[in-house]
């Protein structure tokens, strides 16, 4: 069982769609404890970095207990950057800092038309590391964002993505994984990330 | 390199896809969900689903064609017509839309696109902008393209913007369901003088006329509907011409 980690930032149910469309069998826990039975946590986000202060220090022990238990950890756009120290966004509002490093805001380049936020298709290119959230896909492969901050590309950084400013796409460091993108909202692309995420869990 | 979007609309009443000319003679274009999964498959990069009746029956009727397009396609989705409230973008995020669009709304209560930017996010809020040349300008005009609004469209998309509003969607009135082209110089105007990405809608006629958005325009994607709908033209055409013209695009 997959837990979808709900704290009320935006809306859950592109998600919710696309693992059932993968046959996934989810929660959405209502408490922290819910996470502890399961053998995958995925933490989605949408919108302001501010929002991820709801995950109060219960939800960050029970995440954070399940991370070193080596459950998989998926975050996703917000929740991706949510695994770093923290973000500009929101200095004041602490990241789960499984990773190091912090969400900065995109410059964008406006002589060269490069425009923030940051909304559309765009390229992964992949780094040759850590790649099994990326199974299946070539480098090159295209993904729907829609952001203003991004993560650095760090040792942990499987694919980065260039728009005036090189961010961290996707990022896989032992069981945490994270994308800055939606693959909910990828078509195909996303959906065998997702499916990849899956199948780390043991096929959930 | 992020990539010029090509989005379909759909205009949806009693849940049903019609297209009209310059806002009127409407005539049936098919089933929603159905023509949904036929872009999909063509690569469409986005789907806008637009309530035009927008009346408290075509409300229920509404929420269930978001909910059958939504359940065809991984991509994102705006649903606009009749926005109203919170309550109105809400009930439509419910149903599946990653996206709303404000177009009278907007202007009526500018505050709601500050609201729901803080709900849901900038992202998540288009601000709808219908428009006609005039005087060497560009006049907004509300209701379903029935009433002048007295704004300049350049100047309302910048206080749009202003406001929390993630992208505009710009249509000239004067070219929506003619296929004689996008209003480039309109388009043009509005990107320049905002930093959010605008969608250019109303004239999609023939291939070129993507081109010629994308790059006089200064469009940061493309919105069409007839030219999608009664499959004279498929999306993975129209973008391997774009590509060939060296315009960016997802293959």
């Amino acid at each position: 069982m997959i837990a979808l980690v709900d704290y009320g930032a935006g809306n859950l149910t592109s998600v919710r769609k696309a693992l059932t469309a993968l046959g996934s069998d989810f929660l959405v826990p209502s408490t922290p404890e819910e996470c502890r039975r399961a053998r995958g946590l995925i933490v989605p986000g949408v919108g302001h970095f501010e929002a991820t202060a709801a995950l109060d220090q219960p939800w960050r022990d029970a995440i954070g207990d399940r991370v070193r238990a080596g459950v998989p950890l998926f975050g996703i756009c917000v929740g991706m950057q949510w695994l770093f120290e923290g973000s500009d966004e929101a200095p004041d509002v602490a990241g789960l800092s499984v990773i190091t490093g912090r969400i900065t805001r995109l410059q964008g380049n406006a002589a060269q038309r490069l425009k923030v936020p940051h909304v559309g298709w765009n390229s992964l290119d992949f780094t040759g590391r850590g790649a099994r959230l990326l199974r299946g896909l070539s480098t090159g492969a295209q993904v729907y964002f829609t952001h203003s901050y991004a993560a650095p590309v760090t040792p942990e950084c499987a694919a980065s993505t260039t728009h005036a400013n090189t961010f961290s796409s996707v990022v896989e460091r032992d069981n945490v994984f994270g994308v800055q993108f939606h693959p909910e909202k990828s078509s195909e692309a996303g959906l065998r990330i997702l499916h990849n995420f899956l199948e780390v869990c043991g096929g959930c | 390199m992020l990539t010029k979007r090509i989005i379909a609309c759909m205009d949806v009443r009693d849940g049903q896809v019609v297209k009209g000319v310059q806002f009127q003679e409407l005539r049936h274009a098919g089933d929603p969900a159905e023509l949904a999964r036929r872009y999909n498959v063509e690569g469409i990069d986005e789907v806008v689903v637009l309530d035009i009746t927008a009346t408290l029956e075509s409300r229920q009727a509404l929420a269930r064609t978001i909910n059958a397009v939504a359940h065809e396609i991984f991509l994102p989705l705006t649903v606009g017509g009749g926005i109203r409230s919170e309550e109105d973008a809400a009930a439509a995020v419910e149903a599946g839309a990653d996206k709303v669009s404000l177009n009278t709304a907007a202007l009526r209560q500018p505050d709601l696109i500050t609201t729901l930017a803080r709900r849901y996010g900038s992202q998540a809020v288009i601000v709808a902008i219908d428009a006609k040349r005039r005087n060497g300008g560009f006049a907004v005009y509300v209701r379903s393209g029935t009433t002048d609004a007295s704004r300049d469209a350049v100047r309302w998309a910048r206080e749009a913007e202003a406001r929390g509003a993630g992208e505009i969607l710009l249509t000239s009135m004067d070219r929506d369901g003619t296929k004689s082209g996008f209003d480039c110089e309109m388009t043009a105007a509005v990107s320049g003088a905002v930093d959010i990405p605008v969608i250019a809608s109303g004239g999609a006629g023939t291939f070129d006329h993507f081109t010629d958005v994308f790059t006089r325009g200064q469009a940061d994607a493309a919105l069409a509907a007839s030219i999608f709908h009664y499959a004279e033209s498929s999306v993975s055409e129209l973008k391997r011409h774009l590509q060939a013209q060296g315009i960016p695009v997802r293959l």
